[in-house]
């Protein structure tokens, strides 16, 4: 096995390695929170769906009493 | 009913306020490693994101024997989303750990590392999960066939680990030890805030998807009772349990 030393970076370096591993890790939680913002509004969408598909059953079953 | 959104915004804050304290003192407290200097810095990260995604996969095997036990979908529901987020830290830990080898020893990847290649191969075992459910289209079937492997694969997890600490050859550095490890008391600190803020973001994102999940459902469930099956879209063919 190859013997593998870690070694000091210098600064400048490291710094653009460290800001690149925590900006990866920020990139990986803002997305996960995009597509469930995604998802949220779908779910929002399907429920102002249903509330109007109730409305408008409703509406008809009124209809349907009234004539008869 | 179970309602997942009830303590997730005070959970959210808890979680967002522990990994601002955790990284705050990862940059200001924390002294630099005298080895390696600043790009130690990314330990704080690397090692929590690995260690909640391992326990992760655990966790999910552990949720698949509730289903097992029970036959109610809600545990194939919360075992998927835990091995879902799991799977996402996992590859964070990856990204992250492999930019740490560059930096550090120059390589992205170093294949003859018994640590590296391990959790190479659990998260390459996870990452079949999904593609094994979406290949199984009765959902009862999915459900079970998927918590099976949950569990062995999860069995498998604190193996592979224990194996990987027996092996005599490695370079990847050990934190973690039974003798409590070799890190001074102002890194160990640091380092317990950082896992338990990962922690608490990987809680607070299972949490969050269940919540989501739930509500699909239960709108679902509510379309199906007022207004009959034939309001019902069919369901696409999907992974994920419905």
């Amino acid at each position: 096995m190859s013997a593998l030393i870690a070694v000091a970076v210098p600064l400048h370096t490291a710094v653009k390695y460290v800001a690149g591993a925590y900006v990866v890790f920020l990139a990986i939680v803002l997305i996960y929170v995009a597509i469930m913002a995604k998802r949220l509004r779908r779910t929002e969408r399907d429920l102002v769906d249903l509330r109007r598909e109730l409305d408008e059953q409703r509406a008809d079953d009124r209809e349907v009493g009234r004539a008869a | 009913m179970i309602t997942y959104g009830r303590r997730l915004r005070g959970l959210s804050l808890v979680t967002i306020a522990t990994i601002s304290l955790a990284y705050a003192l990862a940059f200001f407290y924390a002294p630099e490693d005298a080895d390696q200097g600043f790009i130690q810095k990314i330990f704080y990260l690397h090692v929590p994101l690995a260690i909640v995604s391992l326990c992760g996969f655990i966790f999910g095997g552990l949720l698949a024997i509730g289903y097992l036990r029970t036959g109610d979908r809600r545990w194939d529901i919360r075992s998927y989303v835990a091995i879902h987020m799991a799977l996402i830290f996992g590859i964070g830990a990856l990204i992250t750990g492999s930019i740490w080898a560059k930096a550090s020893w120059g390589h992205w990847w170093v294949w003859n590392e018994p640590t590296l290649v391990s959790f190479l191969i659990v998260v390459l075992l996870f990452a079949t999960y999904q593609p094994m459910r979406f290949s199984i289209e009765d959902p009862e079937r999915q459900a079970r066939y998927a918590s099976v492997f949950a569990i062995v694969a999860g069995a498998f997890v604190p193996l592979n680990f224990i194996a990987v600490r027996l092996a005599n050859q490695y370079v990847h550095p050990r934190v973690l030890t039974l003798e409590g490890g070799n890190l001074p008391a102002s890194m160990a600190l640091t380092f317990y805030i950082a896992l338990l803020g990962i922690t608490l973001l990987y809680v607070t994102l299972w949490t969050y998807e269940m919540a989501a999940k739930n509500a699909r459902m239960q709108v679902r469930a509510t379309r199906r009772k007022l207004l009959g099956e034939d309001a019902m879209a069919p369901l696409r063919r999907s992974a994920a349990p419905s």
